[in-house]
């Protein structure tokens, strides 16, 4: 049984078409291999970034794959002011920004699906309501409400608890920023299936409307929701990296790519490129085979596009 | 020598799956000023003929085989460039939806100018000059008025006529038609095919005229190719393949074409390539709680039931528009009777029928189903026990997600008639009553053809036992063929379950083998009701008159064959 699925799975038009684009081969492998860097990112780091006692200031700013002067030791990628291995951080770096990233779009997907559905099946006054609603938050950029929300966060949460709530309220905050167009697209797609005859099916023996709405409407709505969570996973992770860079995202204690940037810039000019430069790269390599996935997934799954 | 030529034609698909082969060694040869007609059923491959001929057949597709050759040259096998001068030149082509074939930003008169100027090299003023005639050619009226409008002032038809016009700028020798007249009232389609019928014989033009109606080819053509599964089973003058057809699976076409003229008890089954599914009745009624037939007092009541859309909505009531899509419809449904209602598009059957499911509220009128009226009634769980309905697209009313015993099932989960093992047991009986096998149940609703999954439609609709059956264009997405299988389902359902059935269609030969009385819709007003058999003999309206005589006949060509 479980082999039939496999087989069937494996063998089907989906998996054809990927085996067939080098792109998509090599951005999945990509986003694996550094998604599996993250997890495991506390066994794979040869360093440990957040324990003190191994730190040893020493060891600051050697460059890479460079012995250093007085403690003989040699990274990578080179060591930073605080002589932390940088490959260390960035891999615990990576973890805290797909952490955020994959949280923040779980969290809009299920603010943005339910409001698209609400909006898109009921029709009146309660689209109207959530439609303008997303009409308005849509005038303003993005960052900009994540910024707003974070800093209303910032404002309520008692000052010890602060780095702690961090994490959470970025998560929070780019969700909410990001939950427009996950309801603009159910919306439009539920328009169009709860015109179609299987839903008049269901309304015909008297289904109540939120067992229609979740049992016959969201499976048939998914797909494009898909196509979108994979760009929204580029776009939240660099979010999250811009607020980061900005000094109003993880915090120092929990650094995330974003943070490293912020971090490295200020070494830019006075000749320590690596602290910057690595951070950076890993950022722009993850943000870009996730995009390059998403454009992927949405020509294979769009037949008008094919 | 043949105006337009096609020898040994055969068009290949390459798939993952292998090849596909859509067109197997066609031939086929149009002389100018004859309509050369093209029937099949869907897949038969017709349309993969015309888009060949035009040079638009889509990726994969290539023509493995073969040559098509307009007044003896050659018109395939060139490169790609110098074939697109010549066919777009002589050969044009007419599609089955009028308003996506026109530009909706550009006026009639300068979408004409610019393709005439394109083909013809005339300067602008002679161009509009050009259009202006090819509107009156193309029968508009007022054509100095109307050039200067735009698509979405036209009626469907009178868009059809534009794309008409548009086919002709060129000055083609050859016309390709793909179904001109499916997206169109019958009263309408009359009038295309009589113009397509006149312009052929004025210009000299050479028509092939793709379509799966029987009766537009026995109205319009003057010879007729049948195709089957993409290959080419007979062909010759209409008069003869439709009187006296040779080919086993014509014969069984024609059979299975509704008649107009008398009613059948059955429908005869195209029986050619494959068998056709068992549907069990004997089975199915033994399992049934027939209700008993009181003749005293009507099913249903239905009086002066309105239905308004708003058209312009504003806050305060006075200021909002309506739209009457049913206007004070009244008619009685007896017990056991196939009540019909006929109708050109926008006539309000629809609207009329999915008020009665329940599914559109009135907005005056009432609905009384034995003794309830259902319009006041707050609680509707026991008359939508008791009512179920058929829908037309069998590719929209099955949900895509859902298994299809969980989709036969539901109605029945839903009233708490049955659970468990008992539901699934009545569920696998359905899917084999209905001719399916029991595997089907674990199967989704994309592995299945249309004529099956409208059976797994008629399963759902009997899950829970209903007395009455709304049937909304029940075969109108289906081929001929399948159409005579359900048709026949829904005539045993009646006869041998008691089942009081609405049944709804735009198609008269089949309301006319269906229904023992129908209503006639015209904008919203039923305009006559009559016992089928005086509606078809004597009608009384105009309306219905004029639709009688607009039906395409195949009775007549029988006639002249014989």
């Amino acid at each position: 049984m479980l082999q039939n699925t496999l087989r069937s799975w494996l063998d089907s038009d989906f998996m054809w078409r990927l085996s067939r684009s080098p792109v998509a081969i090599i951005s999945l492998l990509v986003v694996l291999l550094l998604v599996l860097g993250a997890i495991f990112a506390p066994w794979l780091a040869p360093y440990d970034p957040y324990d003190p006692a191994t730190l040893d200031l020493m060891n600051g700013f050697t460059p890479p794959l460079t012995a250093n002067d007085f403690t003989g030791q040699s990274f990578l990628f080179g060591s930073d002011d605080q002589g932390r291995d940088v490959l260390s951080t960035i891999l615990h770096g990576m973890r805290v920004s797909l952490f955020v990233g994959v949280a923040a779009v779980a969290f809009a997907m299920v603010l943005g699906i339910s409001l698209g559905l609400l909006a898109g099946y009921l029709g009146g006054w309660v689209d109207t309501l959530i439609m303008r609603i997303a009409d308005i938050q849509l005038t303003f950029p993005s960052i900009l409400v994540a910024m707003l929300i974070f800093g209303i966060a910032k404002g309520i949460t008692p000052v010890e608890y602060r780095d702690q709530m961090a994490i959470w309220v970025l998560i929070i905050a780019i969700g909410l920023s990001d939950w427009v167009q996950f309801a603009r697209v159910v919306r439009g797609a539920t328009l169009v299936e709860k015109n179609r005859e299987y839903v008049m099916a269901a309304q015909l023996i008297g289904q109540p409307k939120a067992i229609i709405m979740m049992r016959h409407i969201l499976p048939n709505v998914l797909s494009p929701v898909l196509v979108i969570a994979t760009i929204s996973l580029a776009l939240a992770i660099i979010a999250e990296a811009t607020l980061s860079f900005l000094g109003v995202g993880a915090p120092p204690t929990q650094p995330s790519l974003g943070t490293l940037i912020r971090i490295g810039q200020g070494f830019m000019f006075s000749g320590e490129w690596w602290i910057l430069l690595f951070p950076a790269c890993t950022l722009l390599v993850l943000a870009l085979s996730v995009n390059l996935l998403g454009d992927w997934l949405r020509d294979t799954l769009n037949p008008k596009l094919r | 020598m043949a105006l337009l030529d096609i020898k040994a034609l055969t068009v290949e698909f390459a798939t993952r799956r292998g090849v596909f082969v859509a067109v197997d060694n066609a031939n086929i040869s149009v002389e100018a000023g004859q309509i050369h007609g093209l029937v099949g059923e869907s897949g038969a491959g017709k349309s993969t003929i015309g888009a060949a001929v035009m040079g638009l057949l889509e990726k994969p597709g290539r023509i493995s085989q073969g040559e098509i050759s307009l007044n003896g040259q050659p018109i395939s096998g060139l490169d790609r460039e110098a074939m697109q001068a010549l066919r777009g030149k002589r050969v044009s082509m007419i599609f089955q939806d009028p308003l996506t074939s026109l530009n909706p930003l550009l006026t009639v008169g300068d979408q004409l100018a610019e393709t005439i100027q394109f083909h013809l090299k005339l300067n602008d003023t002679d161009a509009y000059q050009k259009a202006l005639e090819l509107l009156t050619l193309v029968r508009i009226p007022d054509p100095e008025i109307r050039i200067n409008q735009y698509p979405h002032q036209f009626s469907g038809g009178m868009r059809q006529r534009i794309v008409i016009a548009l086919a002709l700028c060129s000055e083609p020798d050859v016309i390709i038609a793909d179904e001109p007249t499916t997206a169109l009232d019958v009263s309408v389609q009359a009038q295309i095919l009589s113009l397509i019928k006149e312009l052929a014989r004025e210009k000299q033009v050479g028509v092939i005229l793709i379509t799966h109606d029987m009766g537009v080819i026995a109205d319009t053509t003057d010879v007729v190719t049948v195709m089957y599964q993409g290959k080419v089973v007979e062909s010759g003058l209409t008069a003869q393949i439709l009187g006296q057809p040779a080919h086993p699976y014509t014969q069984s076409l024609i059979a299975a074409v509704p008649r107009s003229h008398e009613k059948v008890r059955r429908f005869p089954l195209v029986s050619y390539g494959g068998k056709t599914q068992a549907f069990d009745i004997d089975d199915l009624a033994r399992s049934w709680k027939k209700q008993t037939i009181d003749h005293t007092k009507p099913l249903f009541e239905v009086d002066s039931l309105t239905k308004r859309f708003i058209t312009k909505p504003a806050l305060l009531p006075s200021q909002q528009e309506f739209a009457t899509a049913v206007d004070q419809v009244s008619f009685d449904i007896q017990q056991g009777e196939v009540f019909g209602v006929v109708g050109e598009s926008g006539s309000g059957k629809s609207t009329l029928a999915r008020m009665i499911a329940g599914l559109y509220q009135a907005d005056g009128g009432r609905i009384v189903f034995d003794g309830t009226d259902i319009t006041k009634s707050k609680d509707l769980s026991d008359y939508r026990r008791q009512i179920q309905m058929i829908f037309q697209d069998p590719y929209s009313s099955l949900n895509p997600r859902m298994r299809v015993d969980a989709i036969v099932g539901e109605p029945a989960r839903h009233h708490k008639l049955l659970s468990g093992k008992a539901l699934q047991m009545r569920v696998d009986e359905l899917l084999d009553q209905v001719g399916l096998s029991a595997e089907a149940g674990k199967k989704y609703p994309h592995e299945f053809s249309g004529g099956q999954r409208q059976r797994i439609s008629i399963a759902r609709a009997l899950a829970t036992q209903p007395r009455f059956l709304i049937c909304d264009e029940p075969t109108s997405a289906l081929d001929v063929s399948i159409q005579a299988q359900i048709l026949n389902i829904l005539k045993d359902l009646q006869e041998h379950l008691n089942l009081t059935m609405l049944f709804i269609s735009h198609d008269l030969p089949v309301i006319r083998q269906m229904c023992d009385r129908v209503g006639v819709m015209k904008s919203g007003v039923m305009v006559e009701q009559q016992a089928t058999e005086l509606l078809f003999t004597q009608p009384q309206h105009h309306y219905t008159q004029e639709l009688l005589s607009f039906m395409p006949k195949l009775e007549g060509i029988r006639r002249v064959a014989s």
